[in-house]
C-alpha cells in the first residue's frame, strides 16, 4: 500500500473492490471474523447433521449437547437419552431429509444470531464486503438495498428470535442442572460434578450474557420510552441490559465459541475419544 | 521545544476538474498536530492551499479530512501517533463534492437536516415557561448533542461513500440528530414514518464505521441508530405491537 | 478590474456573523416578519461560540434562591469596575433568565438539579451559583439549539462569505459587500438594517484562545463606516490557557475547572492566590483552603476560594508567579483538579463527568491525564470588552441602521467581563438587536448605495492579486501578533505602547503591499491579506485607548500606573475615525446612573 488509491474528483472514491488509501492493517479484523464465523458454521452444520453422539451417558454422566437441546425426539438408532420431550423419532419423517434432532431446533438460536445487530454488521463486512472495511471499497455498487427490502428486511424479526432465545436459556440452564446428577449403580441418581458439568454450566452463563445484552431487549425493557427515571425497577433493568449491551460483541464471541466447544466436548466424551473426569 | 524533524506530506491539490497529490516537506516539533503541519505548509510554501478549519481544539468540526486513508479531524491527530517514516497522505473527504484541495462542499448535510421535523415540546410544566426533567433521562439525549457536525461519520458511511444514496439516505449524523429529537423527554413529534421512508434508516447495515470515526466518541450505532431501528420496527413491522395499538387507542 | 460582476441580494435585515448573537438576532428579526439574510465566515454552527465551555449566567435561582437579577446586576458592575453601560447591565441581568428558558423551549438540554430544574454552577465573580451549563460544552449546546431552531425560520444563510465593507446612503448604513470564500465571487446585500455580530479581535495577539475568525471584522467595518468604538483598551486575558505543547498554546482551559475545585499552585506547590486578594473582594473571599473547598461543593455559608476571583486579577497573579521564577517548566503555573481525590472517593469519574472536554483536550493534545496530574496553564487572549458603542436599549450604533450585538458590541462588561456573562450577552442583546433592527428596517424607506462604493470595495479586495512581488501576508500577521503580545498585552507601559504606535504605522505600510498568489477559490493567503486591515484597525484602537488610560483597572494593567485612579473612573474611551481619516480617542463621561440602580450596587456591597 505504498501509493494510496485516489479517485478524485469526488464521490467515486471508494468505488472499486478493496480500494482504499488506508495504509494500516484494516483487513485483519474482518478476516478474523470470516475465519471465526466460517469455522463455526462449518463445524456446527456438520455437528447438526450427524445426528449421533449428542448425549454422553458414559460413567453415569448426563451431558446433552446444546446443539440438540431441547431434544424433541431421540435420533433414530440412537440409545434413548432420557431428554427427548416426545420420545422416539417419528416414523413419518421423510427419508430424504436427514434424520437429526438438531435440525428441528437449531434454526431458533441460529436465527437469533443471524439477525443479531452485532453479527449483522460483522458478516455484512466479512462475507458480503459491504463494506470490507471502513473507508474501503466494496464489490457492489449499483444494487445496494441495505435492510430496506426483502430479503434483509426480515432482519427486523430479531425480537421474535430473542423471545425464543430467552426460552432456550432456561432449557440450557436445566441441562446444566441435569448434568450435576450422575446415575450410579442400580439407577440411583447422585449429585456430582465432572469437567463436563462445568462446561455445561458455563454455557448458559455466557449465552445469558449475550442474550440479555441484546439490542432488542434493551429496547423492550426501557429503550422504547423517553423517560424511565420515575420507574426504579425499569431504570435498573434498562441499565443492566445497557451494561451487557456495551460488551455485546465480546459476549457474542465468547458464547459462540463455548457453545461449539460444549458440543465438541460432549461429542468426544460420548464417542469415547476422551474420558470425562469426575471432580466431585 | 524539542527538535524539529522533516516530514513529508502528500497532500491532494486540485479542484472538481482534476488534480494530483503533491509532496511538501516541513519541520515537525513536539506536540504538533496534522493541522499545524498544514498551516506551516501554507505559510512556507503553499499560501493558496485550501483547508477549512476553525477552533483547532476539536470543538467545531471543521477540519475533517482523510489522513492516511482514515477519516479524522486534522486538529486532533497528533503527529507523534503517525508513522512519519513514509509520506503522510492527506486527502479531502471523499463522500462530498470537492471544492478545492482539502475543502469539500458539505452543504447537502444542511439541506437534509432542514427536512427533519423540528423539535416540538409539550406544554411547559411550570408557570415561568420551564420544564422539569430528570438528569437520568436527559443523559441519553446529551450524548447525541455532543455532535460537532464534522460529518466524518457521513464520510465513512459506505451507503453514502460508495453507494451514493445521498438523496434518499440521511446518514449517521442525521440519525443522531433524529434520535436526539425522538428521545427528547419533552418532544411530542413523531418522526418514525420519516425515518423509515424519507431518511431510509433501512439502508444502514450497522457496520459501525460511523461510531469508529466519531471524534466525540458518540456511540452512534448502538445508542442512536439501533434504538431508532427498533422503534421503527415497533411502529411498522412488528405485528404484535401493531395489534396492541388497536386495543390501546389514543396513544399517539 | 473593469467588468467585475457581483450578485445582489435584498433583505430587510442583514446579520453579519452566525455565532450566538448573530443567530439570536436573525431568529428574532425573522420572527417579527422581516426577511433576514445571515452571513458567516465559516459553516453554520462552527462559530466561536462553540468554544464557550463554562456556562451561561442567568439569575434563575435554581440552586441558590437568594439569587436574583439585582445580585447579577451588581456582580456585573463590580466585575466591570463600574465602567459598564449600566443600562445594558440592567437589561442583561433582567432578561437573561427568560432567554435561557427559551433555549429549552427550542430543544436545549441543560444539566439538571435533583428536582429536574436547570442546574447552575459557580464561576468567578458571581456571588451565587449562576451558570446554567451542559458539562463543559455549553457554547456548543447553545449554538446548536439556535441553529436547529433558526433553520426552520426561513432565514437565508450565506455560509463561508466574508464582508469587506458596509455600504452607506448618506449617513446611514444600507447594506454590505463581500465575497464568497469558496469561489471568490462578489456579492452585494441591500438591507434596511445591518446587525454586526462578528465577535472579537483575539487574532491580533500571538497567544489567544480565539479562532481564526476573530480578526475584528465587525469592529473595523463599523469604524470605517463612521461608528464609534468604546472601551477598546480592555482586552481580557483568560488566566488559564494551555501552554504546552507549543502548537496548542493558548487553547482555553475552562474556568469550570476551578469552579469544580481546581486550584492554582506554583512550582513550590503553594496556592499563591491566597497571597493577594483585592480589597473590593476581601469580604467575599475565603482565607483558607478548607472553606474554599466547602464553597465549591455547595456550602452556602462558605466564601469562595481566591481562584474564583475575577479573570483579570487571577491572570495577573499568574504572570507575577511566572516572572518571579516560580512558574512551571513550560512557562505557566499548575492548575490541579486531581487533588480532589483526597476529598472525593470517586474523583476520577467525577472529573470526567463534569469536565469531559477538558479531560479529552489534555489527554489527546498534551498527553496529560487531568484526573491524575496537574495541568500547566498560563494567560491567553480571550475576549475584548470594548466594541461598537451602542444604545443600551436598541443596540444601534452611532451610525443609523447599523446595530451590533455580542462581543463586537461594547459596554456591557466595562473593564472586565465575568465568565458566563458573554453567553447571556449574546442571547439578550442578540434578541434586542434583531428586534430593533427589524423595526428600524420597517420604519425607514430602503436606501440606496451608489455604484462607486461597490466598485471601490471590489477594487480594494482584489488589490493583493495585483502585487505579484508584494510581501507574504502571513509574515505581516505574525509580526503584528508578536508586537501586540509583547507591547500591548497583559502588562503594559507608556514606552512599549508608544513603540507599538510606531510599529503599527510600519505594519500598515507593509499591509498595503501584501500579496495574494494563485486563484480566488478558497485561498487562505488572500483571506489573510484582507484580514490585515481589520486586525490593524483593532490593534490601533487598543493601543491608542490603552495609552490614554493612565491607570490600572480591570483587564487593563499598566506597570507605570499600577493603581486605580478615581479620575479615570467616570469616563469611557471612545474611538472614532476623524475627518482627516486618522484615529482619534476621546474620553466621554459615563451618563449618570439611575438612583435605584445605584442603590442596588450600594446595598449589595
Amino acid at each position: 500500500m505504498a501509493q494510496p488509491d485516489v479517485h478524485l474528483p469526488q464521490r467515486r472514491a471508494g468505488v472499486g473492490f478493496l480500494k482504499t488509501a488506508r495504509g494500516d492493517t484494516w483487513y485483519i479484523q474482518p478476516l478474523l471474523v470470516l475465519l471465526g464465523l466460517g469455522a463455526f458454521i462449518v463445524y456446527s452444520t456438520w455437528a447438526a447433521f450427524v445426528g449421533v453422539d449428542y448425549h454422553c451417558g458414559v460413567n453415569g454422566a448426563n451431558y446433552l449437547s446444546p446443539f440438540y437441546s431441547p431434544l424433541l425426539f431421540d435420533a433414530p438408532g440412537v440409545e434413548p437419552s432420557g431428554h427427548a420431550w416426545f420420545g422416539a423419532w417419528p416414523s413419518w419423517w421423510p427419508a430424504f431429509i436427514p434424520a437429526s434432532p438438531a435440525l428441528l431446533i437449531l434454526w431458533a438460536p441460529g436465527g437469533f444470531r443471524f439477525t443479531c445487530y452485532y453479527y449483522r454488521g460483522a458478516y455484512y463486512k466479512s462475507f458480503w464486503g459491504a463494506p470490507p472495511g471502513c473507508a474501503v471499497g466494496g464489490p457492489h455498487t449499483k444494487r445496494y438495498r441495505g435492510e430496506r427490502r426483502l430479503p434483509l428486511i426480515l432482519q427486523n424479526a430479531h425480537r421474535y428470535f430473542l423471545y425464543l432465545a430467552i426460552g432456550f436459556l432456561f432449557i440450557l440452564a436445566y441441562d446444566a442442572f441435569s448434568a450435576m446428577w450422575f446415575v450410579g449403580e442400580g439407577g440411583a441418581k447422585s449429585f456430582g460434578i465432572g469437567i463436563g458439568t462445568l462446561v455445561l454450566v458455563v454455557n448458559p452463563i455466557l449465552l445469558g450474557g449475550y442474550t440479555l445484552g441484546c439490542h432488542s431487549l434493551r429496547h423492550l425493557v426501557g429503550g422504547k420510552k423517553d423517560c424511565i427515571s420515575d420507574n426504579g425497577a425499569q431504570k435498573k433493568a434498562y441499565d443492566c441490559v445497557s451494561c451487557l449491551n456495551r460488551g455485546h460483541m465480546r459476549w457474542a464471541w465468547a458464547s459462540l465459541f463455548w457453545v461449539g466447544f460444549t458440543d465438541l466436548y460432549v461429542r468426544l466424551c460420548a464417542s469415547g475419544v476422551i474420558n470425562d473426569v469426575r471432580i466431585f | 521545544m524539542g527538535e524539529s524533524r522533516d516530514v513529508t506530506f502528500r497532500v491532494w491539490r486540485g479542484d472538481a476538474s482534476g488534480g494530483a497529490l503533491k509532496d511538501y516537506t516541513t519541520g515537525i516539533t513536539t506536540g504538533m498536530v496534522v493541522l499545524d503541519a498544514v498551516h506551516q505548509i501554507q505559510a512556507e510554501s503553499a499560501p493558496d492551499l485550501a483547508c477549512r478549519w476553525n477552533c483547532k481544539a476539536g470543538k467545531c468540526g471543521s477540519c475533517s479530512a482523510e489522513i492516511n486513508g482514515k477519516p479524522r479531524l486534522m486538529c486532533m491527530t497528533r503527529m507523534d501517533e503517525i508513522d512519519t517514516s513514509v509520506p503522510v497522505t492527506i486527502l479531502p473527504m471523499q463522500t462530498f463534492p470537492l471544492i478545492r484541495d482539502l475543502v469539500t462542499d458539505v452543504s447537502w448535510n444542511y439541506e437534509v437536516k432542514k427536512r427533519i421535523k423540528k423539535f416540538r415540546p409539550r406544554k411547559p410544566d411550570n408557570a415561568d415557561g420551564s420544564w422539569n426533567m430528570a438528569q437520568a433521562d436527559v443523559e441519553r439525549v446529551q450524548e447525541f448533542r455532543k455532535c460537532i457536525e464534522c460529518f466524518l461519520c457521513q464520510d465513512v458511511c459506505h451507503v453514502l461513500r460508495e453507494h451514493e444514496r445521498h438523496p434518499e439516505f440521511s446518514g449517521p449524523r442525521h440519525f443522531i440528530y433524529t434520535a436526539q429529537l425522538e428521545m427528547h423527554p419533552l418532544d411530542t413529534e413523531d418522526r418514525l414514518g420519516q425515518l423509515k421512508d424519507e431518511q431510509n434508516i433501512g439502508y444502514c447495515n450497522i457496520t459501525k464505521c460511523c461510531t469508529k470515526v466519531c471524534p466525540e466518541h458518540i456511540t452512534i450505532t448502538d445508542n442512536a441508530i439501533i434504538p431508532l431501528k427498533e422503534r421503527v420496527v415497533d411502529e411498522f413491522y412488528d405485528p404484535m405491537t401493531r395489534l396492541f395499538r388497536i386495543f390501546k387507542p389514543g396513544k399517539k | 478590474m473593469a467588468g467585475e460582476s457581483y450578485k445582489t441580494h435584498e433583505h430587510d435585515v442583514l446579520v453579519i456573523g452566525a455565532g450566538g448573537a448573530g443567530l439570536r438576532a436573525a431568529i428574532e428579526a425573522s420572527a417579527s416578519g422581516a426577511r433576514v439574510g445571515l452571513v458567516c465566515k465559516s459553516l453554520l454552527g462552527k462559530a466561536h461560540t462553540v468554544m464557550a465551555e463554562g456556562g451561561v449566567a442567568a439569575a434563575l435561582g435554581n440552586v441558590d434562591d437568594r439569587d436574583n437579577w439585582r445580585v447579577h446586576f451588581s456582580d456585573t458592575m463590580r466585575g466591570g469596575q463600574y465602567l459598564n453601560n449600566w443600562r445594558m447591565a440592567e437589561l442583561h441581568a433582567q432578561q437573561a433568565p427568560d432567554r435561557v428558558r427559551e433555549l429549552e423551549a427550542w430543544g436545549a438540554v441543560m444539566d439538571r438539579t435533583p428536582k429536574g430544574k436547570i442546574l447552575q454552577r459557580n464561576f468567578g465573580g458571581h456571588k451565587y451559583p449562576r451558570l446554567a451549563h451542559v458539562g463543559d460544552r455549553t457554547g456548543l449546546e447553545m449554538i446548536r439549539t439556535l441553529q436547529d431552531h433558526g433553520i426552520h425560520q426561513g432565514i437565508e444563510v450565506f455560509m463561508e462569505f466574508t464582508i469587506t465593507a458596509l455600504l452607506k446612503d448618506g449617513g446611514r448604513v444600507v447594506g454590505a459587500i463581500g465575497y464568497d470564500r469558496e469561489r471568490g465571487r462578489f456579492h452585494v446585500w441591500k438591507a434596511g438594517a445591518v446587525v454586526l455580530a462578528t465577535g472579537g479581535i483575539g487574532r491580533a495577539f500571538k497567544i489567544t484562545s480565539n479562532s481564526w475568525e476573530y480578526t475584528g471584522d465587525g469592529h473595523a467595518l463599523a469604524y470605517h463606516a463612521g461608528a464609534e468604538l468604546v472601551d477598546m483598551e480592555f482586552v481580557q486575558f483568560h488566566p488559564t490557557g494551555m501552554v504546552w505543547p507549543p502548537s496548542v498554546r493558548g487553547i482555553l482551559v475552562t474556568e469550570g475547572v476551578r469552579g469544580e475545585g481546581g486550584v492554582l499552585r506554583n512550582k513550590d506547590g503553594k496556592r499563591f492566590m491566597f497571597d493577594d486578594i483585592p480589597d473590593l473582594y476581601k469580604q467575599q473571599t475565603a482565607d483558607n483552603e478548607e472553606e474554599g473547598w466547602r464553597y465549591v461543593t455547595g456550602d452556602k455559608n462558605a466564601l469562595r476560594p481566591p481562584e474564583l476571583l475575577t479573570r483579570d486579577h487571577v491572570a495577573r497573579c499568574i504572570v507575577r508567579e511566572i516572572k518571579a521564577g516560580r512558574g512551571s517548566p513550560h512557562g505557566g503555573v499548575f492548575l490541579d483538579i486531581a487533588w480532589i481525590k483526597e476529598k472525593l472517593p470517586n474523583a476520577g469519574e467525577h472529573i470526567k463527568k463534569k469536565l469531559p472536554s477538558m479531560y479529552h483536550q489534555f489527554k489527546e493534545l498534551a498527553g496529560v491525564d487531568i484526573t491524575q496530574e496537574p495541568m500547566e496553564v498560563g494567560p491567553t487572549t480571550h475576549y475584548v470588552m470594548g466594541g461598537v458603542k451602542v444604545d443600551g436599549d436598541s443596540q444601534m450604533s452611532s451610525v443609523p441602521g447599523l446595530f451590533a450585538a455580542g462581543e463586537v458590541a461594547g459596554g456591557l462588561h466595562g473593564a472586565n467581563r465575568l465568565g458566563g456573562n458573554s453567553l447571556s450577552d449574546l442571547l439578550v442583546f442578540g434578541k434586542l438587536a434583531g428586534e430593533h433592527a427589524a423595526k428600524y428596517a420597517k420604519d425607514n424607506s430602503p436606501g440606496h448605495a451608489d455604484a462607486g462604493q461597490i466598485e471601490d470595495a471590489m477594487h480594494e479586495a482584489l488589490a493583493p492579486f495585483e502585487r505579484a512581488d508584494g510581501e507574504n501576508p502571513y509574515d505581516i500577521q505574525h509580526d503584528l501578533q508578536d508586537m501586540m503580545q509583547d507591547q500591548s498585552g497583559i502588562v503594559r507601559n507608556e514606552n512599549d505602547m508608544a513603540k507599538a504606535v510606531d510599529g503599527l504605522a510600519g505594519l500598515r505600510e507593509r499591509a498595503s503591499r501584501a500579496r495574494a498568489d494563485g486563484h480566488r477559490e478558497y485561498n487562505p493567503g488572500w483571506h489573510t491579506a484582507l484580514d490585515l486591515k481589520n486586525l490593524l484597525t483593532c490593534a490601533e484602537a487598543v493601543v491608542r485607548s490603552a495609552l490614554d488610560r493612565r491607570e490600572s483597572r480591570g483587564a487593563h494593567f499598566r506597570e507605570d500606573y499600577p493603581g486605580k485612579d478615581e479620575a479615570h473612573g467616570y469616563h469611557n474611551s471612545v474611538t472614532s475615525r476623524g475627518p482627516d481619516g486618522h484615529m482619534s480617542v476621546v474620553r466621554r463621561d459615563i451618563p449618570q446612573i439611575r438612583d435605584e440602580l445605584k442603590q442596588i450596587i450600594e446595598e449589595m456591597g
